[in-house]
């Protein structure tokens, strides 16, 4: 009896806790279902996202670059298809023997197949080795032939930038090559579009355009496993090639210039006189881009940088000249603007002019004798421009170069190489070297030596603006959106008005106070071409339709001694290092003028001798370019 | 006297088929028939090991659990202990002799396959603790002895089980245990009092822990502290189920399992795939399911006339509701990862070895509901 009721009592005990815990139970389930709701209903869009996210993988492709043309749209810089050889580890059945058959049938380096081996190493198994980027064409066959023999090879066609006209146009362009970790973090847009293997731009227009050639990535969608590895394909985005640059340059006269400094160190400069054009800016030597693209061999770039003439300077924009003479316009331009001088105002040149015990030489021994302006500048008597300057004084002059360009950047913008230059006063030579000027240093100005230091292009630009009149203009290598015509140029310029592109506005750009002191420039440097005596009267044409006018200079090196002046050695006898640099400024055609051009030719002796038959010799190109050049001026645009 | 005799009678063959729980019964089956396919669903949609080791051992130990019914509820009263020290025996046997595998010694290998005695220990610790609360006299349940054997009894198979190491398990079994003790009539007091005690010597406790289950924990705390390492799986399983949405991706579909994103997805992580491909609705359904199991069970229990077929019914019936909490909860990130499998529906012999004689001595209560154990 006790028994029984001790099972009952316990029973009852049991039952009452099973109840308890049921209860719990159930509020324990309730509070799952709970939590399913809230992962599967309430959030259920933001986990559907994050599972997209696993398994949807992006691939992009590398982007096609846009086509930089010349004016004529000539593909200046392009796109090529190359053939490149990619290994697949995951599909090689036998890696070792895959590699001794690649290295006979390519002639691998062992380096080369060092490098695949850690490649293999470091990527995924399905992950592309890229073997080679550019094979040649045999090659590519000779591959092909092979195949059946090469498991886990693939033969791929792709497409690389390439430089049609090779050294042609590799200091305005630049060069592609694959970027480094710098200028990928540097660049957004570089950083969002990089794919392995991308090359970007290095130096040039290629580095400053960037942004508008790079082009859109084509992208593919692929379903991935938790591992990385593709399962099958979703959709292909198509990519979109970056925009076409349309240059001023002309290929033909870009190339006549590469032509006439073959061999010789310098630089030529041909731009449109009204609408700052770059025609053509060529720096010799140069170098072919191309070898950049797939990584340049060691040999090959020790060639490059070892070259004395240094083809890796971009001479037109950073290499920084004594003027010589070419700045005669300027002080006499200068003089007459300040009322200094008048056409009739007569110098004698008796070789030298003393002053304060010092001599300054006239690059005649004997003295021109009595001078004035026209002849001064067509002989390029050094006294005669050492009286005006001394009378002038520095900072009048610098003034007035200033305004006409000098010890400025041309193209500063495009350019991040260009340099500025200098043009010194009086202010500068305190602030910057601690010392008063000496009037001394005014006289070496005024014959464009001294601390005195310009471009090339700064020296076409001087010309060019002396030619159109006496009118700033705006030099530019690229077609612009709204580009000035010529005829609104000229007009704009000859009612004293000019027409600004990126301010949309008429502006005023005269240079001058007197238009016809301008005049009297030019003449003086038309009689320096085309007259008898004139330094340039060799390298003259007489057909108007080419006839241009003309300032030689040359540039002195080092300083000459007083031996060295009266040994008076011929150019093949001084060191390479010690000649004079060569220089010409000139504009064309005398009547109408279109076109200035500037030429340096370093350590190439004497303006006359050496600079001025190059113009010769362009003149007639530019001249006989420019018809087609004009027909071809309502070309597409497109907006930078 | 007559009844009781009638009672003590055999019953015959055909009135242990007639008396067998159906609803339970027809749960299991639904239930296994579910793991086959999803089974088949984690081997991407293809006949492979998996599945068909599943399916094999859904076969074989199904009848097993139809067997087991067979016996009378006072057989398995009878050798509780025997079966609870075997299965001691069995866990020494391995912790000095058994399988490694992934840094734990807790496997045997028997031949035709690899028996993993702790998860046995679920089952005899549950019957040898409702034999001794059966035979217990009320008066002596919170006895100093009582309470001294009883803990005992779940201590020595923890520690062992502890020792493999294999957490997860162990708590299982202690939980278990714990149940009958609760079952039995041990005071609530000295539950809330050993609560006290365990949350005051958590920190000891902590400190005991193996680094990786110390980086669970945290894991749990903070899944995104370490996405793609300790928390990669919690953080997985998630937008698995999360994706998986109100109706799912659709049978095969889960693209989370599918593609590999998912681990364990076998085991552990089989509720998650389940999510994944059938969505809040399968979810709940599967949840129905193993309520009905539960349920049944409990019923069974509470119509046994003899206390340890009630206290095994119960007892059994909560084991089963701790496994399916603690792996969902550590499925849906509100519990760290302790190894847990999902009863039926996990890949993995010993479990469903255990699951099965465990429904096998429930139906054997059903079937022998009225017999009276002295």
């Amino acid at each position: 009896m006790i028994k029984s009721n001790s099972g009952i009592r316990k029973t009852d005990v049991i039952n009452r806790r099973m109840f308890i815990i049921g209860a719990a139970k159930i509020i324990v389930f309730a509070g799952i279902v709970a939590r399913l709701f809230s992962l599967q209903i309430n959030e259920n869009k933001k986990y559907l996202t994050l599972s997209d996210k696993n398994r949807i993988r992006e691939w992009k492709l590398p982007p096609t670059r846009g086509n930089i043309v010349d004016y004529f749209g000539n593909v200046i810089a392009g796109n090529l298809k190359v053939y490149q050889l990619h290994i697949i580890p995951e599909q090689v059945e036998n890696f070792n023997y895959l590699l001794v058959r690649l290295k006979n049938l390519l002639n691998l380096s062992e380096k080369k197949i060092a490098k695949i081996i850690k490649l293999k190493a470091e990527l995924k198994p399905w992950d592309s080795i890229i073997v080679s980027e550019n094979l040649s064409w045999s090659q590519f066959v000779k591959i092909n032939n092979y195949l059946y023999d090469l498991v886990g090879v693939k033969p791929v066609m792709t497409i690389s930038r390439n430089y049609p006209f090779k050294d042609v146009y590799t200091h305005i362009l630049g060069y592609v090559s694959q970027p480094n970790e710098q200028e990928i973090l540097d660049n957004q847009i570089i950083q969002e579009r990089f794919v392995p293997g991308m090359k970007i731009g290095k130096l040039g227009l290629e580095k400053r355009l960037e942004n508008h050639l790079i082009g859109k990535n084509a992208i593919q969608r692929y379903e991935v496993n938790a591992y990385g590895k593709r399962i099958n394909q979703l959709e292909h985005q198509k990519g979109e090639q970056g925009s076409q640059i349309r240059l001023t340059v002309d290929t033909e006269i870009q190339k006549t210039c590469g032509e006439l400094l073959n061999e010789k160190a310098g630089s030529i400069s041909v731009m449109d006189i009204y609408t700052g054009d770059i025609i053509a800016m060529y720096s010799s030597p140069s170098y072919d881009p191309n070898l950049f693209l797939f990584g340049i061999s060691q040999d090959e770039w020790q060639l490059i940088r070892n070259n004395p003439l240094k083809p890796l300077i971009n001479k037109t924009l950073s290499g920084l000249y004594s003027p010589g003479s070419t700045i005669k316009p300027i002080v006499a331009l200068s003089a007459l603007e300040n009322n200094v001088i008048d056409t009739k105002f007569k110098v004698k040149c008796t070789g030298k002019m003393e002053l304060y015990g010092q001599t300054f030489h006239c690059w005649k021994e004997k003295g021109h004798g009595w001078v004035s302006l026209k002849n001064a500048m067509k002989q390029s008597c050094d006294t005669y421009f050492y009286e005006i300057a001394r009378l002038l004084g520095v900072d009048r002059l610098n003034v007035t170069a200033e305004k006409f360009g000098l010890g400025k950047k041309v193209l500063g913008e495009y350019f991040e190489n260009e340099k500025k230059g200098l043009f010194p006063n009086t202010k500068w030579k305190k602030n910057n070297l601690g010392r008063g000027w000496v009037l001394g240093e005014t006289l070496i100005t005024g014959i464009g030596q001294g601390y005195i230091q310009s471009t090339p292009l700064q020296l076409c630009m001087m010309t060019a603006q002396i030619a159109n009149g006496g009118y700033a203009i705006k030099p530019k290598i690229i077609v612009d959106s709204n580009p000035l015509s010529y005829d609104d140029a000229k007009q704009s310029m000859e009612s004293g008005l000019l027409f600004d592109s990126n301010s949309e506005s008429l502006l005023d750009k005269k240079l001058f106070k007197d238009k016809n002191n301008i005049k009297i420039v030019q003449e003086a440097m038309f009689s320096s071409t085309n007259e008898r005596f004139g330094t340039s009267y060799k390298s003259r044409i007489d057909d108007p339709k080419y006839q241009f006018a003309g300032k030689t200079g040359t540039a002195q090196v080092k300083r000459i001694s007083k031996r060295e002046r009266e040994l008076d050695l011929e150019l093949e006898q001084i060191p390479y290092k010690d000649r004079d640099h060569a220089l010409y400024v000139a504009y064309g055609p005398y009547i109408n003028p279109r076109y200035a051009l500037s030429i340096i030719v370093e350590h190439g002796g004497s303006g006359s001798k050496t600079a001025a038959p190059i113009a010769k010799k362009l003149f007639k190109l530019i001249i006989d370019r420019h018809e087609l050049r004009n027909k071809q001026s309502n070309f597409e645009r497109i907006t930078i | 006297m007559f009844q009781q005799n009638r009672l003590n009678n055999e019953i015959t063959l055909f009135q242990k088929i007639k008396n067998l729980d159906y609803i339970l019964l027809i749960s299991v089956i639904f239930l296994s028939a579910i793991s086959v396919f999803v089974m088949y669903s984690t081997d991407g949609g293809e006949i492979l090991f998996h599945t068909k080791n599943h399916f094999l051992k859904l076969t074989v130990f199904f009848p097993l659990m139809i067997f087991v019914a067979f016996f009378n509820i006072k057989f398995w009263h009878n050798f509780s202990y025997i079966i609870y020290f075997l299965v001691i025996v069995l866990l020494i046997y391995v912790s000095f002799f058994g399988i490694k595998a992934s840094g734990s010694q807790r496997w045997m290998d028997v031949y035709f396959f690899v028996l993993q005695p702790s998860e046995l220990m679920k089952i005899a610790i549950i019957m040898c603790l409702a034999k001794y609360y059966h035979r217990l006299k009320i008066e002596n349940v919170n006895s100093f002895t009582s309470i001294t054997i009883v803990l005992s009894i779940i201590l020595i198979p923890t520690i062992f089980v502890i020792s493999q190491p294999d957490l997860g398990t162990s708590i299982l079994i202690a939980l278990s245990g714990l149940i009958i003790l609760w079952l039995g009539g041990v005071k609530i007091k000295y539950f809330i009092y050993s609560f006290i005690t365990f949350l005051i010597s958590l920190p000891f406790i902590i400190s005991f822990l193996k680094p990786y289950q110390k980086l669970r924990i945290l894991t749990f705390l903070d899944p995104d502290r370490d996405p793609l390492g300790a928390g990669y799986q919690i953080i997985q399983s998630k937008i698995a189920i999360g994706s998986g949405g109100l109706d799912g991706k659709g049978f095969l579909k889960g693209t989370q399992s599918y593609l590999d994103f998912l681990p364990e997805k076998h085991t552990d992580f089989i509720f998650t795939l389940f999510s994944e491909e059938f969505g809040f609705i399968g979810s709940v359904g599967l949840l129905i399911i193993y309520s009905i199991i539960i349920f049944r069970i409990i019923r069974i229990g509470s119509i046994s006339r003899s206390n340890f077929a009630r206290l095994f019914c119960f007892g059994y019936a909560f084991a089963i509701f701790i496994y399916i909490v603690v792996n969902l909860s550590m499925v849906l990130g509100l519990l760290p990862i302790v190894g847990s499998p999902l009863p039926i529906m996990s890949y993995g012999g010993s479990s469903m070895l255990a699951t099965m004689i465990g429904f096998g001595i429930v139906l054997s209560a059903k079937i022998n509901h009225k017999q009276i154990i002295a």
